[in-house]
């Protein structure tokens, strides 16, 4: 289960770094690479994003990553296989990360038994809310895959609560307002949020959405047990290449 | 939980966990105004002082003579200001806008039209306003960002994706998760998320009513066929909205492009191609491939040039309600080039889709029968693109000795 897992490797770090990147960006075998370079560079976990074509919640940086992978062939069926040969090679979780179409259109039950089968641990469907996807919870529940959720500074105590009733794994706190890719604010305002989301859910908290470096990371110790890291490798990776990739990441631990 | 804003199996709401409260809050609002006795007198006043209505029916006796078939009325909604229907939405959003005390609004355009009425809004109700629109848009429809511009707009080009409407929209969803304490999204057409769909039916609904009453004042007996153009919907159903419960056959007709057995049209009821998907906030027919990405779609009218299309006429679709056409660009050009000769009146080419098909129809029908178009817009917004296709070589040297003229 992802959650005991979490749990197990909190013994050992006080947070643990969860990485993102799109599938096929700029290549699969770019890809790989990179997967490859980020598992070790120590990160924990990992989000493989299967571009869209209208990924309304991403930022520049992502959206344009999006549009390259597409540009150059990559198929929903090509981000499975490149997922199963990840989860093959590495013992780290990986979870899908997409928009709601693709799982709609390859049909909800097929594609959570197809992460399934190739021991994906879970899925983040930022356009997906639980009033919209009873099917596919249920599918997750079936399978024993987490469905992960999110909560963002604008969602109320009660609403938190009630969607920790779908949550498993942990739960994706967002930390402003906004699109991936944008400066966050690493406040005191930040801490108070993360604190109600800690009363809301008994989960373990991941937060992202504009964590840069260290310092960011180092604010988030104690108050989430996960740092999500998108954005940034993608930057990185744009200017000084995949290898420079591990570099950085490891400057964050 | 509920699932809210469905028609059949089509709508929804399938938006990010940050945009929950928002959407929330403009359900409460529009419930509350749609509730409150005063609200829709206080929309036809403001739309009977600032714009034209109720828009005039015109009977195109030219166009009727010239087909030997129905009579022909056609609902002149190029009458409103700014020129088209769009106006309608934006001033019941404009009063719902103030009601809920925000002070920004922005939207995304396609032809331009939608740009202009919100800039126009933003202008008499002084919000702050921004506007996105696709960059091959901005290149088709030119003068109209001058015009936003002038009316105190920001006009941002949308350069990802395939820079038309689609991703406009994409663009003023990013714009609002990021702003939406102090800023309304609004949405030009009835698409996206809840309450979207509804709320902007609500307010073109007005369309319908005034052609309903007019054309049982002027004829003493319903139409037998209602068209209207189809890009997201608003105005098809805001002509339809008079009609749904009478027995008058409704034709909603899309963008057929350079035909239906290419791939380049925006057709999406009425072609074999598109497919039930999710995207932009709502479930509905989409142009898409198999692995369900977004596919690039064709018309010479920038405002049908979109992949999506209303929840509300995907429902009324499988009901068998409405009928839905295609018109091809050429089509098109020639029931403009007819009606302007015709009747004098001067089509958008989103309307003329309406036009073209109903002349395909007309001459089968009888004397005794009516039909009624839906001018959803005029056609001076179309300059460029309407002299482009007529080559007109006296137009041309216009251009180019404006273009010398700058250079100088
Ligand atoms: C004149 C005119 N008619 C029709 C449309 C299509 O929109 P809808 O289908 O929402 O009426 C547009 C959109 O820009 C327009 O400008």
């Amino acid at each position: 289960m992802l959650e005991s897992y979490l749990r197990e490797r909190l013994k050992k770090k006080d947070i643990l770094l969860m990485t993102h990147i799109v599938l096929g960006y700029p290549s699969f075998d770019d890809s790989f690479r990179i997967i490859e370079t980020m598992v070790k560079a120590g990160v924990d976990l990992m989000e493989l994003q299967i571009p869209f074509s209208d990924p309304i919640a991403d930022g520049p940086v992502i959206l344009r990553a999006n549009q390259r992978a597409l540009e150059s062939g990559a198929t929903v069926q090509g981000c499975f296989d490149l997922a199963e040969k990840a989860t093959r090679a590495f013992d780290i979780p990986f979870l899908i990360m997409s928009y709601c179409n693709i799982p709609y259109r390859y049909g909800t039950k097929r594609f959570v038994s197809s992460m399934a089968t190739r021991n994906l641990r879970g899925a983040i469907i930022p356009d997906l809310p639980p009033e919209e996807g009873q099917e596919y919870l249920n599918d997750m529940k079936e399978f024993d895959l987490a469905p992960i959720l999110i909560i963002s500074p604008t969602t109320t105590i009660e609403r938190m609560k009630s969607l920790d009733n779908f949550a498993r794994g942990f739960v994706y706190c967002i930390a402003r307002k906004g699109v991936t890719g944008e400066t966050t604010n690493f406040s005191d305002d930040l801490g108070v949020y993360l604190s109600q989301c800690r009363e809301a859910t008994s989960l373990p908290l991941a937060l992202g959405f504009g964590i840069k470096e260290k310092a960011d990371i180092d604010f988030l110790k104690g108050k989430a047990e996960i740092a999500v890291i998108g954005s940034q490798t993608i930057r990185t990776m744009e200017k000084k290449g995949i290898d420079s990739v591990g570099n950085f990441i490891r400057s964050l631990g | 939980m509920m699932n809210r804003g469905y028609y059949g199996k089509f709508g929804g709401a399938f938006i990010p966990e940050i945009l929950f409260s928002t959407i929330e809050e403009l359900v409460e609002g529009f419930l509350d105004a749609r509730n409150s006795p005063g609200f829709w007198k206080k929309y036809t006043d403001i739309m009977s002082t600032y714009s034209c209505r109720p828009t005039p029916l015109t009977f195109a006796e030219n166009l009727t003579k010239h087909f030997g078939g129905a009579r022909i009325y056609i609902k002149r909604e190029d009458l409103n200001h700014t020129g088209a229907h769009k106006l309608n939405n934006v001033m019941g959003q404009g009063l719902l806008v103030k009601r809920m005390g925000k002070t920004r609004v922005i939207a995304e355009t396609g032809a331009g039209q939608h740009g202009v009425a919100t800039a126009t809004m933003a202008a008499k109700f002084g919000f702050r306003c921004t506007i996105y629109m696709g960059e091959t848009d901005i290149a088709r429809q030119r003068p109209n960002v001058f015009w936003m511009e002038r009316l105190g707009a920001e006009v941002i080009p949308v350069k990802d994706g395939t820079r038309i409407l689609k991703d406009a929209i994409n663009e003023a969803f990013r714009d609002w998760v990021t702003n939406m304490d102090d800023t309304h999204y609004v949405l030009g057409t009835a698409c996206g998320p809840h309450p979207f769909p509804e709320m902007v039916s609500y307010f073109q609904s007005i369309i319908g009513k005034e052609a309903q009453r007019q054309i049982v004042e002027r004829e003493g007996k319903l139409p037998a066929r209602v068209y209207a153009c189809v890009g997201g919907g608003s105005n098809a159903l805001g002509i339809f909205s008079g009609f749904l419960n009478d027995p008058v056959q409704l034709v909603g007709v899309e963008a057929g492009g350079k035909g239906l057995d290419t791939s380049r049209h925006a057709s999406r009821l009425a072609s074999k191609d598109a497919s039930i998907g999710v995207a932009q906030g709502y479930k509905t027919y989409f142009l898409q491939d198999e692995d369900g990405q977004m596919k690039e779609t064709q018309s010479v009218a920038a405002g049908l040039d979109y992949v999506g299309v209303s929840p509300i006429l995907a429902s009324l679709r499988e009901e068998g309600r409405v009928r839905f056409e295609a018109a091809s660009d050429r089509e098109v050009l020639k029931a403009l080039t007819l009606t302007v000769k015709k009747e004098g009146l001067i089509p958008a080419l989103e309307s003329a889709h309406a036009f073209a098909q109903a002349f395909k129809e007309a001459p089968d029908l009888s004397a005794e029968d009516i039909i009624v178009i839906n001018q959803s817009g005029r056609g001076d917004k179309d300059i460029f693109t309407i002299a482009d296709a007529y080559a007109d070589p006296d137009w041309q040297e216009f251009i180019k000795k404006k273009a010398k003229d700058y250079r100088a």
